[in-house]
């Protein structure tokens, strides 16, 4: 009666270390400049190795700038950012690690191009200094992320040293309507369970609406499971995911794939798997979300309106729900549709693969940007998402309704590299985090599907996209 | 890692939920490629008035003394009171190091989220979780006239007020162990690398299109 998160737990596990720690074997831990540099600066002072560097793969997304890709390290305008891109080349170098460097097309954000080159396998454990690690999970493999400490701990010893979380289900019954997508799922359920909900567990998706979603949809879903707390998030093994893997340069071939599938169709909870929590939602009965304040949990359907802190639960929610809704400059019960718009971020590890590319692109296309938008963003999430949506003409359709179409990296969700918003200004992101700041000083982060960004860069406002296809 | 075993300090009171890792240490400052020197930006958004920016030090600045760890009564703060799900968000462990340089050596809220409580206990930070009625009457005392102080006591589990009143608190027993003796958690996990070889190679024969791995650079060490 194990459940998914039961299985591989068991699978990795080594044993307890003295202290009570369990030491769980780790498969593949993924590098970035911006949490690898301390580590293997720690690595360097105690003068220790790594215990398997063919278990580590590396390329920089955090703060590489979108424009002047061609110059690649070159390119990078602020010395500071340029230093850390050039730490992990050399601790690459230095220590035999693989890297998708910034001139080679397959460098990306972390979280794409690991499931893009097959090195995201079902049953597996990964870390990564990045908390969207989770994002892995869509292939039933234990994805965490983690501090720069453990990044340094796996490089020296294979393993992590934790207790075992406990066991969350959510159930997403019913099919998402048309307009509706993972990202609305997601944000719909930290809505409901607010974004400590999930803290101290593994969730596992679970319900026809997750059997249904694409990988991509997956990815998006168990990308956001961090923002309601989790420590990971899972969805079993089916065809969908074998049918993405096979013929991934890093997947397994021949008789290795043979036997690789013998053993992840066995990755699923059992029947009677028993769940320490459960939480569930009918997504046939959603609508578009999105979200108004300064925490992924502060979230409307696109037909509502913002709270009113006097309805809040508690004093610490009113505060809060005030706070938030100083911060963005919005009024207690203003419609969701009123909400202006200054800038568009389509990109992200959340949104950025060809799949959310395809579907922003069929709204825009043969349509323009509003006149009151300042800056139209499109950033794939790496090198190959870039190729394939220029070959498919997504490129031209972007550019022509007035998208700026740029190089991969993290961009405008976190805004290290040049592109941010500049104070005040409102901006319909397909990212993960609203927080203050997060997309520039001052700035208000509106998070949102790939189809509800394409559709407010249109209108210069939040517009049911339902109505739009 | 500096060993904890019993530290006094003020408490300043940080009174909002969810205070995320991007407030804790804003981005911009994560572009270093050391673990010091974040903690004259620490809440750099709330602290000053101003955009801030590494190389800025803090008396260029504009000081928003609204903001409470600004005001003259928690300049010598050592405990952070702050409110349920403190550090979500991103697992920059910045950020801790960002609340230790500043002077912080606990924070005292209902609820942590769980890669930033991780993240704590690597680098000697206390996080103490105590009922949500509990930190709110630490609340009243900390905003009160002559605030408080508070000494804690990791080795009893124990913080002492300064009224003779005590509150127990628990926190993970390895995670106690290791502040407490200042333990290196990776010498700790090697002490048993003969263990983690031994099953790396019988994990191996068992799911074997894993051994081969993602490969190394081309420039590959021996």
């Amino acid at each position: 009666m194990p459940t998914l998160y039961d299985k591989i737990w068991a699978d990795h596990l080594i044993g307890e270390r003295e202290d009570g720690q369990s030491l769980l074997y780790i498969d593949l831990q993924l590098l970035h400049e911006v949490t690898s540099p301390q580590a293997f600066a720690g690595l360097a002072q105690a003068g220790r190795m790594l215990w398997r560097r063919q278990a580590n793969l590396a390329t920089p997304d955090h703060n590489v700038p979108t424009e002047n890709r061609a110059a690649g390290i070159d390119g990078i305008a602020d010395s500071v950012a340029r230093e850390q891109v050039v730490a992990l080349d050399d601790n690459c170098r230095q220590h035999g690690v693989r890297q998708f460097d910034m001139l080679d097309p397959r460098q990306g954000i972390v979280h794409v191009m690991g499931p893009e080159q097959g090195a995201t396998l079902p049953g597996m454990t990964i870390v990564c200094g990045d908390s969207h690690t989770s994002t892995h999970g869509a292939f039933g493999a234990l994805a965490q992320g983690v501090g720069t400490s453990e990044v340094e701990h796996v490089m020296a010893t294979q393993c992590l040293a934790q207790s075992k979380a406990r066991n969350m289900a959510v159930q997403i019954n019913g099919n998402l309507p048309a307009g509706v997508y993972a990202k609305d799922l997601a944000l719909a359920l930290i809505g409901r369970i607010g974004t400590a909900g999930a803290t101290g567990h593994t969730i596992e998706y679970q319900g026809e609406a997750v059997r249904a979603l694409s990988m991509e949809g997956r990815m998006t879903l168990c990308n956001l499971s961090i923002e309601a707390g989790a420590r990971a998030g899972l969805v079993a093994v089916d065809d969908t995911t074998l049918e993405y893997l096979e013929d991934r340069p890093l997947a397994p071939s021949g008789s290795e794939w043979q036997a690789a599938l013998a053993h992840w169709q066995e990755l699923v909870s059992d029947s009677d798997a028993e769940f320490d929590s459960a939480a569930s939602l009918d997504a046939a009965a959603l609508m578009p979300q999105v979200t108004w304040g300064t925490s992924p949990e502060m979230v409307a359907g696109i037909e509502e309106v913002t709270p009113n802190p006097n309805q809040a639960a508690d004093p610490t929610e009113a505060d809060g729900i005030e706070r938030a809704l100083a911060y963005m400059g919005l009024a207690a019960e203003q419609p969701i549709a009123d909400i202006r718009l200054d800038r568009i971020f389509i990109g992200s590890c959340t949104n950025a693969r060809l799949e959310d590319l395809r579907v922003a692109a069929s709204i825009v296309s043969g349509r323009r940007v509003a006149s009151n938008i300042k800056q139209a963003l499109v950033v794939p999430g790496s090198g190959l998402v870039k190729q394939a949506a220029e070959a498919e003409g997504l490129a031209d359709i972007f550019t022509a309704a007035g998208f700026e179409w740029r190089a991969p990296g993290c961009s405008m969700c976190l805004a290290m590299n040049p592109d941010k918003l500049l104070p005040g200004e409102h901006c319909a992101s397909t990212s993960n985090r609203n927080f203050e700041g997060r997309q520039g000083h001052g700035g208000r982060t509106h998070l949102v599907s790939p189809a509800m960004a394409a559709a407010a860069a249109v209108a210069g406002r939040f517009v049911d996209v339902r109505q739009w296809l | 890692m500096k060993a904890f075993r019993r530290e006094t300090g003020l408490a300043a009171p940080l009174d909002r939920a969810n205070v995320d890792t991007d407030q804790i240490i804003p981005k911009q400052f994560l572009k270093s490629i050391k673990r010091t020197g974040f903690g004259d930006n620490l809440f750099d958004a709330w602290r000053f008035l101003d955009e801030g920016d590494i190389g800025l030090t803090p008396n260029e600045r504009r000081l928003n003394h609204r903001f409470v760890l600004n005001q003259p009564r928690y300049q010598e703060a050592g405990v952070l009171l702050a409110r349920r799900n403190f550090g979500c968000g991103s697992s920059r462990e910045h950020a801790v190091w960002a609340l230790l340089e500043y002077g912080f050596f606990a924070v005292v809220a209902p609820s942590f989220a769980d890669i930033f409580f991780e993240n704590c206990f690597k680098n000697g930070l206390l996080p103490i979780r105590l009922d949500e009625a509990l930190v709110d009457d630490l609340f009243g005392r900390a905003q009160g006239d002559g605030g408080l102080e508070l000494t804690i006591d990791l080795e009893a589990q124990r913080i002492e007020l300064p009224d003779g009143g005590e509150l127990a608190f628990e926190v993970p027993s390895s995670a106690r162990r290791k502040l407490l003796d200042g333990l290196d958690d990776i010498g700790l996990t090697l002490a048993q690398a003969d263990r983690i070889r031994a099953f790396e190679t019988s994990y191996h024969q068992r799911r074997p299109w894993l051994k081969r791995g993602v490969g190394a650079s081309e420039a590959a060490a021996p």
